[in-house]
């Protein structure tokens, strides 16, 4: 294949140096990738726009999420992490804040670390995955907002924040499922 | 949707629950004797009953306002105003926070107020 072959480019004053040609796999993976990311970013733009729900702020939908599902499960977690990090930032300086940014990422990050724990040895399927990814978002926001206001009080609010996290797991599990059934991720990889 | 799925979602619910009964049952939720306590950046900026309707000014970056009984934050310098969104406490137990400015608005009795082994930070 073309593609294979390595091409040897000159530099001024630093000799031979290679470079393999992206191979078409990868290109099509990066493709996809960015799709993935902008469509995360276009989900947490819509996400803004709902209003908060029932007097407890900092419950969402999650639907962000979706796209980090699907992109665990189609590619894996260094995927998924990638572009929640992109997603996070992007979101975070268009219509939030560094606290935000922060809240997010420390959500972000526990929740994507439980959930590739579960998906390796769980037995859990997309909707169990999910929904421990969303529990586990809040508990991890919750966190930072513990040290955030040296407040330990705040857990309080944990009952509704568990319940919720289920709720919209559950949810943006069931969609990811639906959506890989119907989308041919084989092709994707 | 798998067994396990279906136990992960019992254990969750099991987990809140208990994060709900235990403070309810030991009698945390109650109106009696309930103060408004304000911590600003982890330091108690006051405590004030909650029988007398007043504005609180809390330094210069959040007013909160207790009438009836019930305390909402009226005001807020941060670009969000999620506090202000959130619902009127009146139990204790009853958080609203406005984390841009540390702000905290807590429901607390009497007792827990003066004693020194509740205050948390």
């Amino acid at each position: 294949m073309w593609w294979r072959h390595r091409e040897r480019i000159r530099f001024k004053g630093s000799g031979v140096r290679l470079l393999r040609m992206q191979g078409d796999k990868d290109m099509k993976k990066t493709a996809y990738m960015g799709l993935f990311a902008a469509v995360a970013i276009i989900f947490g733009y819509v996400e803004t726009l709902l209003p908060v729900f029932a007097g407890i702020p900092g419950i969402k939908l999650g639907l962000a999420n979706l796209v980090t599902v699907i992109l665990l499960y189609l590619f894996g977690w260094r995927e998924a992490a990638v572009v929640s990090f992109i997603r996070i930032l992007v979101i975070g300086f268009m219509f939030g804040n560094l606290f935000s940014i922060l809240f997010s990422l420390a959500g972000a990050g526990l929740s994507l670390l439980v959930m590739v724990l579960l998906k390796k040895n769980g037995g859990f399927s997309v909707a169990g995955v999910s929904i421990a990814g969303g529990v586990t978002h809040n508990i991890g926001q919750i966190l930072i907002a513990v040290c955030v206001v040296e407040n330990v009080n705040l857990f309080y609010y944990l009952p509704v924040l568990l319940i919720a996290g289920l709720l919209t797991g559950l949810l943006i599990g069931i969609l990811s499922g639906e959506i890989m059934k119907r989308i041919p991720g084989k092709d994707l990889t | 949707m798998k067994k396990r799925d279906i136990g992960l979602i019992g254990i969750v619910l099991l987990i809140a629950f208990l994060c709900w009964f235990i403070p309810y049952v030991r009698g945390q939720f109650t109106y009696e004797k309930a103060q408004l306590r304000i911590t600003v950046d982890g330091e108690e900026y006051g405590v004030f009953s909650l029988e007398e309707d007043q504005v609180i000014r809390i330094g210069d970056t959040n007013v909160c306002e207790i009438k009836d009984g019930y305390v909402t934050m009226t005001e807020a310098d941060c670009p969000d105003h999620l506090c202000m969104k959130q619902k009127r406490i009146s139990k204790t137990g009853g958080t609203i926070v406005c984390l841009p400015n540390r702000v905290v608005l807590e429901i607390v009795s009497r007792e827990s107020s003066e004693g020194p082994d509740v205050v948390a930070s």
